[in-house]
């Protein structure tokens, strides 16, 4: 396969950015797509340019690092599926396509495809945990979990915080992320005496941080790589109104 | 949570996005309400002028002697104004996060030209603010023609079913009443599902489900039972 | 010709107390010396990495009050590479009444390990793998539930007991987050302070002790030294040494290596465990391989056909010309043997030419019976994640077509001699997780990954680690040290060297063809010939390395090309360790299968009364050869015996 794709180049945070064409031949529909860019870094590095810098680490869909918008479409045209995940295979030869980073204003652009998600880890900071140091815990099997709550917390706990949701959503809502973990945390029995706490600490956060508001467009939902469901976020909602009339406790 | 301040971090909330959606959402459904009794008392015309002009000075009857005259009629209408006016307040207070969070760009922040309208973006959900604003316009327009009685196409009366009658035999007051109920429809189609989303109703797949259907059915009625009486009139069935 | 080593003074840990075994870890956390709650905030204790181990370290250390400074090259602690753990983790509950106990643990994991691990870190692993299911729960880890609200379990190789716990096929994820959320609430705290996108490229040792860092900030390239009372590299293993691997594409040996450059023992570098359940190589382009976890050896059965180059569909081929060898050759273990065994089991099935898929370098994983057995929606329940994977990378559907699988490097178990106390040969510098080489011997049990680096964080470096700060108080040492400013200079020196050589090989280049080496002379099966064959390449193609290699841009920015180039130049000097330790190692055990050491059928021989030491490296200078200082292993409370899985 011979492929164009047009990649947003940035050399730093303050410097201006562009889209720039590159031709990328030879290149085999087993690749993965961080492969072909691989690729396309040996051919830069060869003219001795400099390589694209894009964020990646373990390659299998875990880790949440990498984060192309391509074609438009937070890590690509295939659902359920990382960038890393994606494979050329979905291409046609001749193609082109165009490569961004996420883009928030609250996920400043490091160099070219890489961006700083840093917001997202200070939403968790916020809130997002339940305070059990170590060594407090009772036996394992004290507190039997329903399996439909465990479940369920399961199903929010898979978020791969990667921030696919905030680079899809018209408004910038890191919501999805929010709600996930509040889900998560909030269905099981040793997430409730800090239930409404957290929710109304990682809502400011996310506020704080500058990410929009939710009008439950669902656009995170449908490229979240690991299906996320947009009921966490209505999960959240409830939780944070019905925390808001309370009397100081 | 470290802070230990739960006042302050629930004051903060006070003022989240969660909170303003709530706040949209209320206001929204209270506006829903006064469409349906609105979209109820418009049917009127078809008890002819008696009918309806009696249901209209009935409005302002409700609860007299307990209340003055029109007492309980501007009761609501201060509600009304109140949640308009929150509605439009968290509408553009949100939508200026919104631009902020995304550079002013919203949706459109890609170089590409490529799924402008991402992957699954309804129509509805795509014309939310437009849509707002056009509905807010044509309220102003609507209130000065038919119940302040400013603007007169087709001459103004006393009598509001005289009103009435006499607008919509003209083709562009219809054509702009059609307008704006096709904008209400959009708004009415994401809005009532997005209302109970944002206020916890989501719980499911299921009710995801229902709820979006909940929102199509109520937006259904209210387009039919407001299009009916100016399409009558405008046909020549009511006159 | 120079000898490839010399033999240095042997080793061994005095920090174990004597005593029995059950006795040893109360009576080590009563003799170490305790420090004041309120003098804890005046000392600072650096850790490397943000995995199980080096997450639950700093969150338990930060709780206790100690000022953490913590450090990751990922953008988010998050990311570290235990989230891709897949299968479970281990622990003596006895939830299931099977017979399960501490000292089972303990029993399974020595001879697991093939009996190169010291007993008393083992017992004690198996001591606090209970507790460490607690903490997860505590923390909100969504472990898989029975009906009846109760955790479940299973089985995993090497055992047969049902101990393992585990989150559908995400466990190293969800207790990687538990970890994380328990670090960020830590941070929230104020007791932690997490530098992202930081790595650490030089230890910093004034007399004698380890005593900070140099990292380089790897968004604009700044050097920074920071200075602390003690240093806990938990930086992971060195799969990546293969260049294919299961590892994440950053996991690096840098962080151990130059720790091992300033004084570290580095323990055991030939013992890499390459994991039988992967999805094979599918080209040239390859950068990375992905795991199918063990688990599915529990439900899948593994078969090749019997004629030699056999290409039907797996569908075609007949039952009774099948060969489900792993049944055959191991009737008491069947698919559930230990990694290693499995792992060389393929690897001869291939090199018998029966081999299956591109290449012929593949045999089949078929999950057909069970489906049958249980229910398509019961293998969806369990495995549903790791089939997506498959599918999407394969384009093939695993629930019709038996999976391919062949053996991919995995974990690393050698890493930095630790003593009871998990502190290396630096005083003051301490190794957890898969970066130490303690208890996993030649060979680590399935699961126990995740126990291991959970133990180590949460558990066992808390209760050590006072001892050494009690006993040597903090001093006024700052960055502006000679010895700091000596550190940072040599990196700065080593970065500029890189961009200056201007050649003609891009990095990753160098890469593949060290890792090609390295996984033909010392992956699965490993010769005296080989390995002198392959120290001699090494070192050439790392000449060829520093004078040819082409590093674009500058230190001052982002530059990926430059971080790669540091750490594939530490791969050259570990690998040509890594030969050397698995050339003089003259004995087959665990994932070290020695040709010229195996029994009449074939299987792995060890030789006990010539190598039941763990081998410990000393760094003796660039170009001089290592020095083995050896730590002598004793049983008291094993046989030693040959492993028999049949």
């Amino acid at each position: 396969m011979n492929i164009t794709v047009r990649i947003w180049r940035q050399h730093d945070q303050a410097a201006a950015g562009r889209m720039v064409s590159y031709k990328v031949d030879g290149i085999s529909p087993d690749m993965s797509f961080l492969e072909m860019l691989d690729v396309l870094n040996d051919q830069l590095t060869a003219a001795g340019d400099d390589p694209v810098a894009f964020d990646h680490d373990c390659r299998e869909g875990i880790c949440g690092m990498c984060s192309l918008v391509i074609n438009g479409i937070a890590h690509g045209p295939e659902a359920l599926t990382t960038t890393c995940q994606l494979y050329m295979r979905h291409f046609d030869d001749g193609d082109t396509i165009d490569i961004e980073p996420w883009r928030s204003e609250s996920f400043p652009i490091l160099r070219d495809l890489i961006v700083d998600r840093s917001a997202m880890d200070r939403i968790i900071q916020a809130g997002g945990y339940i305070s059990a140091p170590t060594g407090s815990a009772p036996d394992a099997a004290a507190t039997l979990v329903p399996k439909k709550n465990a479940d369920r917390a399961f199903d929010a706990a898979v978020c791969i915080g990667c921030g696919a949701c905030i680079a899809a959503c018209p408004n910038g809502s890191g919501m999805l992320f929010t709600g996930a973990k509040a889900n998560h945390l909030g269905v099981l029995p040793q997430g409730q005496p800090e239930r409404h706490e957290r929710a109304l600490a990682m809502v400011n956060q996310h506020d704080a941080e500058g990410f929009g508001g939710c009008t439950q467009i669902g656009e995170c939902t449908a490229v979240c790589p690991v299906g996320i469901p947009l009921d966490v976020i209505s999960f959240l909602n409830a939780d944070v109104l019905s925390a808001l009339p309370r009397k100081t406790d | 949570m470290s802070t230990g301040n739960v006042a302050g971090v629930r004051s903060t909330a006070a003022r989240s996005s969660v909170a303003l959606h709530a706040a949209m959402a209320v206001t929204g459904l209270i506006m829903i309400l006064f469409l349906l009794a609105h979209m109820y008392g418009n049917l009127k015309v078809f008890e002819g002028q008696q009918g309806f002009d009696g249901y209209a000075a009935y409005l302002r009857e409700i609860a007299q002697p307990l209340l003055p005259h029109a007492g309980a009629l501007w009761i609501l209408r201060v509600i009304l104004l109140a949640s308009v006016l929150l509605h439009i307040f968290s509408a553009f207070t949100l939508w200026h996060r919104s631009r902020s969070a995304t550079g002013g760009k919203g949706g459109w922040r890609y170089e590409t030209t490529k799924n402008r309208r991402g992957v699954q973006r309804s129509y509805a959900s795509f014309t939310m603010r437009w849509g707002g604003v056009v509905i807010g316009l044509f309220v102003i327009y609507h209130l000065l023609h038919l119940s302040a009685d400013v603007i007169a196409p087709g001459g103004a009366s006393a009598s509001p079913y005289q009103r009435m009658v006499n607008g919509f035999q003209i083709w562009w007051v219809v054509l702009s009443y059609v307008i704006a109920l096709i904008a209400l429809g959009f708004h009415l189609r994401h809005g009532i599902w997005s209302a109970f989303a944002s206020l916890g109703a989501n719980k499911s797949v299921g009710t995801r489900r229902f709820l979006n259907q909940l929102a199509t059915v109520v937006m259904l009625i209210i387009l039919v039972g407001f299009l009916v009486p100016p399409l009558a009139i405008f046909a020549g069935w009511v006159s | 010709m120079e000898p490839l080593f010399t033999v240095g003074e042997p080793i061994q840990d005095v920090k174990a107390p004597a005593g029995p075994l059950q006795d040893q870890w109360e009576a080590r956390r009563f003799g170490a010396k305790l420090i004041n709650p309120a003098n804890r905030r005046k000392l600072s204790v650096i850790i490397v990495g943000t995995g199980l181990a080096g997450s639950s370290a700093a969150a338990t250390l930060g709780e206790a009050g100690y000022h953490v400074k913590s450090f990751c090259y990922q953008d988010s602690p998050r990311r570290a590479h235990s989230i891709a753990a897949q299968g479970g983790i281990n622990a003596a509950k006895n939830y299931r009444n099977d017979g399960d106990s501490i000292r089972r643990l303990f029993y399974d994991t020595v001879k697991g390990g093939d009996y190169r691990s010291r007993e008393s870190n083992v017992y004690r692993l198996a001591e606090v793998s209970s507790a460490i299911i607690d903490q997860c729960v505590a923390q909100g880890v969504p472990f898989a539930r029975d009906y009846g609200g109760l955790l479940d379990t299973r089985s995993f190789g090497g055992v047969q007991v049902s101990r393992t716990f585990y989150a559908r096929g995400q466990t190293g994820q969800q207790l990687l987050l538990g970890a994380y959320q328990a670090l960020e609430r830590q941070v929230s705290a104020g007791t932690v302070e997490v530098h992202t996108r930081h790595e650490m490229l030089e230890l910093i040792v004034i007399d004698g002790k380890a005593r900070g860092v140099v990292v380089r900030d790897l968004v604009d390239g700044t050097l920074e030294t920071h200075m602390a009372d003690a240093v806990v590299l938990a930086s992971g293993g060195y799969g990546n040494v293969y260049h294919l691997s299961t590892n994440a594409m950053g996991c690096n040996t840098s962080a151990t290596w130059r720790a091992h450059r300033k004084g570290a023992l580095f323990a055991n570098p030939c013992f890499t465990q390459i994991h039988p359940t992967c999805i094979p190589v599918s080209g040239e382009h390859q950068s990375k391989l992905t795991l199918m976890s063990e688990s599915l050896r529990n439900d899948g059965r593994i078969w090749v056909p019997v004629k030699a180059g056999d290409t039907r569909a797996p569908g075609d081929i007949p039952k009774e010309e099948r060969d489900y060898y792993l049944e055959r050759q191991y009737p008491a273990f069947g698919n559930l043997v230990p990694r290693d065994v499995a792992s060389r089991a393929a690897k001869n099935q291939c090199d018998a030419g029966r081999g299956v898929g591109p290449g012929g370098r593949g045999v089949y994983l078929d999950l057909a019976d069970a489906i049958v057995r249980l229910g398509r929606d019961a293998i969806e329940e369990k495995y549903g994640n790791l089939l997506d994977m498959y599918q999407k990378i394969t384009d093939e559907d695993p629930y019709r077509v038996p999976m391919r699988i062949y053996p991919a490097v995995h974990y690393t178990m050698g890493g930095l001699w630790v003593d009871y106390d998990l502190e290396s040969s630096i005083p003051g510098l301490f190794v957890i997780g898969e970066a130490n080489y303690s208890d996993h011997g030649a060979n680590r049990l399935g699961a126990s990954a995740l126990m291991q680096g959970l133990a180590d964080g949460y558990f066992i470096l808390p209760n050590t680690i006072n001892d050494y700060l009690a006993k040597n108080p903090a001093d006024a040492a700052d960055s502006s040290h000679p010895e700091a400013v000596k550190a940072l200079e040599t990196v700065h020196e080593r970065l500029n060297r890189f961009l200056s050589i201007n050649g003609n090989r891009t990095v990753d280049s160098f890469h593949k063809e060290l890792g090609a080496l390295v996984w033909e002379y010392c992956g699965m099966e490993r010769n005296a010939e080989g390995l002198e064959h392959a120290v001699g390449l090494i070192r050439a193609l790392k000449d060829e390395f520093w004078t040819n290699v082409k590093v674009t841009g500058t230190n001052e920015e982002l530059n990926q090309t430059l971080e790669r180039a540091g750490r594939v130049a530490d791969f050259f000097e570990l690998a040509e360790l890594m030969c050397i330790d698995a050339l003089h190692r003259a004995e087959s055990c665990g994932s070290h299968f020695r040709t010229e050491s195996q029994t009449d059928d074939g299987e792995a021989l060890r030789n006990d009364d010539a190598f039941a030491y763990v081998a410990a490296w000393e760094f003796t200078g660039e170009g001089s050869p290592p020095r083995l200082r050896k730590e002598n292993l004793e049983y008291h409370n094993v046989e030693l015996a040959q492993r028999s899985y049949k």
